[in-house]
């Protein structure tokens, strides 16, 4: 039996994922992270991104979350996502409206202020379509 | 008939009154519903990110954000989370009951104490009895948003990065069961850790990408988090104290009405008696 660590996924709004797996690669605020037992404490922020974990038995769970923070810990892997969702669950129609819209309002931009959100909504529905492209693909 | 017909109109108020209370009863056993399932699902986040901060509290950290510190107390800072409305039974008494006695004793120690509110009924329960308000929030409603809180949150944090006050608790209802919340007090500032005896050696985390940033945006998430909970908690307390008020109104009014009925059913009974002795008593004169 391989290594497992304990690995909880939580958003804001539920409980996304709580169990053992082998191995959690996450987009960090510096780049990916793949994450194994035995990994020294690390504190980051998250990225829009899909969150991918590794079940003991070979399987492989796809999450999205968009930005937050993780938490390694010897024994526990914690993941506190703003928002987080089952792959299965992301609509790809909405993403791909949601990054038009955002598109648009980038083109007509309106004023300092909005500009950041928009460009981060815009990041969120294009890591929400990354993720989903990656479970097309795994699929296959 | 003329008798009893003040009891017939008082039996008649009565009966409103009881169907304003049931129907109360009834929106309030709705909302709850509701208002217990945000509650649930927020809790998970809630926990760990507590947990994180508890971990985050018992490393060394290179960088040691203000609220981590401990320093002699001096000001004791109160948040209060109380509902917008009444007729909740004693949930926002108990709470503010146990406030006062805590408060009576933060003074007794000789120190000072400030408060930050959040719903009416803290208000206007502070207003009268007096006390060192800093912030007021109103008007937080059925569904809370983090956004409305922040303004009163940030009140209270400011003060505790000036020095002005040393500790801060948040005061607010707990969520046992539907019969059952009880007024609970946790300190926010400084972070307290729960002593944690399985690493004794000196450690600390990598920080991606700077411990600073990293470490200030997680502990006011923290704070947030946990406000927002105890907020969203007080709600699902405020919705079914409510509705277990309503319901003993109601069976209240229903038993009030019984009494007067039996009354007015009396006093009809004794009239007409009345009525017939005369009648007799006439009839038998003639």
């Amino acid at each position: 039996m391989a290594m497992t660590i304990h690995c909880d996924i939580v958003s804001a709004e539920e409980e996304i994922f709580s169990g053992r797996v082998t191995m959690i690669s996450a987009t960090g605020s510096l780049g990916e992270l793949g994450i194994m037992p035995g990994h020294a404490p690390l504190l980051t922020g998250i990225r829009p991104g899909p969150v991918r974990l590794k079940m003991d038995d070979g399987e492989e769970e796809v999450f999205f979350a968009s930005g937050g923070f993780l938490e390694v810990q010897p024994g526990v892997v914690t993941i506190l996502a703003d928002t987080a969702a089952r792959a299965e669950d992301l609509d790809e129609a909405a993403a791909v409206e949601a990054q038009q819209a955002a598109e648009k309002m980038l083109q007509d931009h309106t004023g300092e202020v909005e500009f950041s959100a928009v460009a981060a909504q815009l990041a969120e529905a294009m890591a929400q379509q990354r993720t989903l492209a990656e479970l097309k693909t795994r699929r296959r | 008939m003329a008798v009893g017909k003040e009891i017939k109109n008082k039996i008649g108020s009565v009966e409103n009154t009881q169907k304003i209370t049931s129907a109360m009863q009834m929106v309030a056993a709705s909302k709850m519903r509701r208002t217990q399932e945000r509650m649930r699902h927020g809790r998970p986040y809630a926990e760990k990110i507590r947990q994180v901060i508890g971990h985050l509290a018992n490393s060394n950290p290179e960088y040691k954000h203000t609220y981590m510190t401990e320093r002699e107390v001096k000001r004791v800072g109160y948040l209060v989370v109380s509902s917008d409305r009444g007729l909740c039974g004693g949930l926002n008494v108990n709470l503010f009951r146990m406030l006062l006695k805590e408060i009576g004793e933060t003074h007794a120690n000789g120190l000072e104490t400030d408060l930050g509110l959040l719903g009416n009924k803290a208000e206007s329960f502070f207003r009268s009895v007096g006390g060192n308000i800093l912030s007021s929030v109103r008007d937080v409603g059925e569904n809370p948003v983090l956004a409305d809180l922040v303004g009163g949150i940030k009140v209270m944090l400011d003060a505790f990065e000036q020095g002005k006050i040393d500790k801060l608790f948040i005061i607010s209802n707990e969520f046992v069961n539907t019969m059952t919340q009880q007024p609970v007090i946790r300190q926010l500032l400084p972070l307290d850790a729960e002593p944690d005896d399985s690493y004794k050696h000196r450690w600390d985390y990598l920080y991606e990408p700077d411990a600073k940033e990293l470490v200030e945006q997680l502990v006011t998430r923290f704070i947030e988090s946990q406000v927002y909970q105890a907020v969203v908690e007080n709600t699902a307390c405020e919705q079914a104290a409510k509705m277990i008020a309503m319901k003993n109104a109601t069976e209240n009014a229903e038993k009030i009405i019984d009494e007067l009925t039996l009354i007015y059913n009396n006093a009809r009974q004794a009239a007409i008696t009345q009525e017939i002795a005369e009648i007799v008593s006439g009839a038998a004169a003639v």
